[in-house]
């Protein structure tokens, strides 16, 4: 707990880089995540959002060392997290994973499933405490107590992803990861898992890197916001701030994309429609990556990459025109 | 009844599974009129796509049309034989589905697969129909459509072949294209792009669009007419402002209030439970079990479609009762 500056988890310049085989002797690499960093302090949420690519699942990941970093730091209360002290951290640290039905094993029960990460851990000391835990973590999520020994086959989409947070919750952790917990769900139930994990923090006070691509239930969920592009976060600050005043081109055309549940706003509204496809990970541009579908490139931005700017309040825009 | 390009009437198709029959539309009615964009928004189970594959009468070996009536142009497609049906798939009526990874052939090129159709429905030798696919890929915006009818689909982006998929389904002028979920599989700047080029090319060329979605957001981007369907049944039909401002059914009410808005964030008002087991349907309203306002008579008996003020239909007791109460006067009737 020596943190001076009060965050939770402190990521600095964190870079994951991927080989691939491209030739018979060739291996190029891919930047999945180059050169990442953010703070989030305790309590709070930070939304990530961003195309498909982009790397944000990656950075997700690799904040828990389920991939190797291939650069960087990743801090925990102010001390480095590393590959040797990886387990200590898991206890601090937990992952909601994005598909609901290939992240539950099939052949464990419910009770099970959710008792794994107590027994890695051994955080209890006898049978009846464990299961007296996992009923408990049974309840805070919403599931019957009776479902214990059912497999995960047995459970709709939304109680599987209870099951997963259920999981994610058994050593009280202080920061969790949620990768799309809610994409693989159905609109009647998405609302009732997010209202969970609101309700989660309030009672339990975790942080939440809350990943996801829809942006307005990022925006619903948030405190924060982050906005990523091919491997690098182009935007990052206040939720409302960055939904509603938009600074970097890429964020405006993002927010333009979204489909606005309303008839009357969807059809005012005017749509900047960004050409072309997102360029290849393996080969990126120079300089700033965006530059080949942004509207306002100039010769700076394939000379130069731009780095993140404070334009106020910790509203931060990695770009050289705006 | 020459209004209507499209008039499916009471609709029922289910599939013969070793667990039961499972209705998975039952008795869907609505009406299509040509150069409209029509929505069907439904959460999954609920026979949107099944409502859309029965109109192209592509169902799986297991599910048949049990009971109703599909209406091109006045002509019931159910009594079509084989070779009727060829002739309407494709050249008078076409599909694009969800994912344009698997429904585009892997080992052919795209030229191929764009000429194929349109050699088929048309009296074109080759060459032609190569002209014809050239000409299909620059109306959706593909660039250098020369070099891409030799490529083969995995060399394309996913909004790429969504294009191509557009224009194979456009390439022999249907008046109906059904667009099954046609952005799901793609990320939201692209997805934007394609309901552009569907809005766009539906001015060019007129043909009438049902779009089959789970996402309110592109529903009420897209649609002058929406269907809104629950546990194979239409709960609610009208104009995106009826279903959007005035919903007069319980589900459509809750739906709306579970999506995040654009300028608050005050707490979600979910759907409670779960959504319904097809095999297991109650005997009333197939929302009555998740439903807050649900009544004695939503358990016993399937609530009628009546028309609400505004001229939209809904299907669910509450207008019943609400239309009850104001003809006595306030009265109770509970």
């Amino acid at each position: 707990m020596s943190n001076d500056n009060g965050y939770l988890v402190e990521v600095k310049d964190l870079k994951e880089h991927f080989p691939v085989r491209t030739g018979f002797f060739e291996k190029t690499m891919l930047k999945a995540v180059d050169g990442v960093s953010f703070q989030i302090k305790p309590g709070e949420t930070l939304g990530l959002v961003g195309e498909s690519g982009c790397g944000k699942t990656t950075v997700g990941r690799t904040l828990l060392h389920l991939y190797k970093p291939t650069g960087g730091q990743i801090l925990f209360e102010g001390e480095e997290v590393t590959e040797n002290n990886i387990n200590e951290y898991r206890k601090k640290m937990q992952m909601v994973f994005q598909d609901p039905y290939s992240s539950l094993n099939p052949r464990m029960i419910v009770e099970d499933i959710i008792g794994e990460p107590l027994d890695v851990h051994k955080l209890y000391s006898s049978k009846g405490e464990r299961r007296e835990k996992i009923l408990g973590l049974m309840e805070t999520v919403g599931l019957n107590a009776e479902h214990a020994t059912r497999y995960a086959h047995e459970f709709s989409g939304g109680q599987r992803q209870r099951i997963g947070i259920a999981r994610a919750l058994a050593v009280n952790p202080k920061f969790i990861v949620c990768d799309e917990p809610v994409s693989a769900l159905d609109v009647s139930i998405q609302a009732q898992v997010i209202n969970m994990f609101e309700d989660l923090q309030k009672k339990l006070g975790m942080a939440y890197l809350f990943i996801a691509h829809d942006l307005l239930i990022v925006k619903h969920i948030s405190d924060r916001i982050a906005v990523m592009y091919l491997g690098r976060i182009v935007e990052i600050g206040d939720a409302d701030e960055v939904y509603h005043s938009p600074k970097h081109p890429y964020t405006v055309s993002l927010l333009s994309a979204v489909p606005i549940p309303d008839p009357k706003t969807a059809k005012e509204r005017q749509r900047i429609i960004l050409s072309g496809d997102v360029p290849s990970p393996m080969n990126l541009p120079s300089g700033c990556a965006f530059r080949t579908r942004c509207p306002y490139a100039t010769e700076k931005c394939a000379a130069e990459c731009p780095s993140l700017t404070d334009r106020g309040d910790g509203h931060m825009v990695a770009c050289w025109n705006k | 009844m020459s209004e209507n390009i499209l008039e499916v009437k009471d609709l029922c198709t289910s599939f013969f599974t070793d667990s039961g029959e499972v209705k998975a539309v039952n008795g869907v009615s609505f009406n299509l009129s040509p150069g409209k964009i029509l929505g069907i928004v439904g959460e999954s189970g609920s026979g949107k796509s099944v409502t859309a594959y029965s109109i192209m009468q592509i169902l799986a070996d297991t599910g048949k049309v049990v009971s109703g009536e599909i209406l091109y142009r006045g002509e019931n497609i159910l009594n079509y034989d084989k070779r009727q049906l060829k002739d309407f798939r494709g050249k008078k009526c076409s599909i694009i589905f969800q994912d344009p990874m698997t429904s585009l052939n892997p080992v052919y090129t795209v030229g191929n697969q764009l000429m194929e159709g349109i050699m088929l429905h048309t009296d074109r030798n080759k060459e032609q129909a190569r002209e014809r696919a050239k000409e299909m890929l620059e109306l959706v915006g593909v660039n250098e459509p020369a070099r891409r009818l030799k490529q083969y689909p995995f060399e394309l982006s996913g909004g790429m072949r969504q294009r191509v998929m557009i224009a194979m389904a456009l390439a022999c002028e249907p008046d109906i294209l059904i667009a099954d979920e046609p952005t799901t599989a793609l990320d939201v700047t692209i997805q934007a792009q394609i309901l552009e080029l569907m809005k766009e090319l539906q001015k060019k060329l007129g043909m009438a669009i049902i779009m089959v979605t789970h996402d309110l957001g592109v529903i009420a981007d897209m649609c002058d007419e929406i269907i809104v369907m629950y546990g194979g049944r239409v709960c609610e039909r009208g104009t995106a402002e009826d279903i959007f401002y005035r919903p007069g059914h319980e589900y459509t009410k809750g739906l709306l209030r579970s999506i995040p808005q654009e300028d608050t964030n005050d707490r979600l008002v979910p759907i409670a439970g779960t959504p319904i087991n097809l095999l297991n349907m109650p005997k009333g309203c197939a929302f009555c079990s998740r439903c807050d306002a649900a009544m004695k008579i939503c358990l016993e008996e399937k609530p009628p479609e009546m028309q609400m003020p505004d001229g939209h239909y809904a299907s669910c007791w509450m207008n019943v009762k609400k239309q009850y109460e104001e003809n006595e006067g306030g009265a109770g009737n509970e």
